[in-house]
């Protein structure tokens, strides 16, 4: 089963990983807004949106930035999913995930598909500094059981 | 990163010579700086190697970072149904800096274009589904940003940025397909 989380997605708004129940999630955790990499893979993850959504999955990225950092990185970038602030206590969830690197206390690039019965169903865990791409995403939507 | 999907085929546009042993492959969006500084590479590469090299160029824009980049593929597109993908193409990334929908429309007429067809192509499901279907096809194949190179169907990926490590790339491909 995938570890529930209730954080932050803008400054007064939460999401509950209960709510989301009954869609494919896609849980994109990454090192830090601004940065290079995670700047190119949101926003190129923020293009294949409509590719997702061929699946009713609901795209979600995560990372350690507060709540604020999100939304100006989000406005910046356009983006068009939300953004939750893995923020306090730090790196609890990405924890959970088993993918925060204690040394330089961010989330690890990681990404989880979660199915409607929020099963983990594939994840993959890239180097920092490679952005992934999402073809490894489109295959284990496809690949999803209860896709209807 | 993956294989190129689907192989080059006859949607795709195609330059240089078809029968070459090397096809070098292009992910790219017309506002994109990065693919504006590989443009003259690939020209000088298929000027050079015009026997060996047979280039493709596939649609990979990034709307939301590029505002122009959309509707310039659509204009490519459109202007490719009147054989003039190329010159629109070349046209695009030399004035990239002038993007926008009134000067891509002097392109257009700049290129002596018949503009009540290129009106409805712009506006097709043709064009449109060309573009998405290249993205896509970008996304399978493991494309993460822009420009992204496939030689023969592999992911080139010592691309630097320079010319020197497309024509490496190009070379390498080149003497393996000897042996």
């Amino acid at each position: 089963m995938a570890p529930e989380f209730d954080l932050f997605m803008t400054p007064d708004q939460k999401i509950n990983s209960v709510e989301l129940k009954g869609k494919p999630v896609i849980l994109a955790f990454y090192p830090a807004d601004w940065s290079p990499v995670c700047g190119d893979q949101m926003t190129l993850y923020n293009e294949t949106l409509k590719l997702f959504r061929k699946f009713n999955a609901q795209l979600i990225g995560i990372s350690v930035d507060s709540k604020w950092c999100h939304m100006a990185f989000s406005e910046n970038r356009n983006l068009h999913f939300p953004l939750l602030s893995d923020f306090e206590p730090k790196g609890a969830v990405s924890k959970l995930y088993g993918c925060y690197n204690e040394t330089n206390g961010e989330s690890e690039r990681a990404i989880f598909v979660i199915d409607e019965q929020a099963i983990i169903q594939w994840s993959y865990l890239s180097p920092d500094d490679i952005n992934p791409g999402a073809d490894g995403i489109l295959d284990a939507l496809e690949k999803l059981p209860n896709l209807k | 990163m993956s294989k190129l999907k689907p192989a080059v085929n006859s949607a795709d546009h195609h330059q240089g010579n078809v029968n070459a042993t090397i096809t070098l492959v292009e992910y790219g969006d017309f506002e994109c700086p990065h693919c504006r500084r590989a443009h003259p590479f690939v020209k000088r590469l298929l000027q050079e190697r015009s026997k060996e090299l047979h280039f493709v160029f596939r649609n990979f824009p990034l709307n939301e970072i590029h505002p122009h980049a959309y509707v310039s593929a659509v204009f490519a597109e459109a202007a490719g149904k009147q054989g003039k993908f190329w010159e629109m193409h070349d046209l695009i990334f030399e004035n990239q800096d002038r993007l926008n929908s009134n000067f891509l429309l002097s392109l257009a007429e700049g290129l002596g274009l018949d503009l009540i067809q290129f009106a409805k192509d712009s506006k097709s499901e043709d064009v449109q589904n060309k573009i998405e279907k290249d993205f896509e096809s970008g996304i399978r194949s493991g494309v993460n940003g822009t420009p992204t190179f496939f030689l023969n169907g592999s992911p080139v990926l010592t691309y630097d940025e320079t010319y020197e490590s497309l024509l490496d790339a190009v070379q390498l491909e080149t003497e393996m397909k000897q042996h």
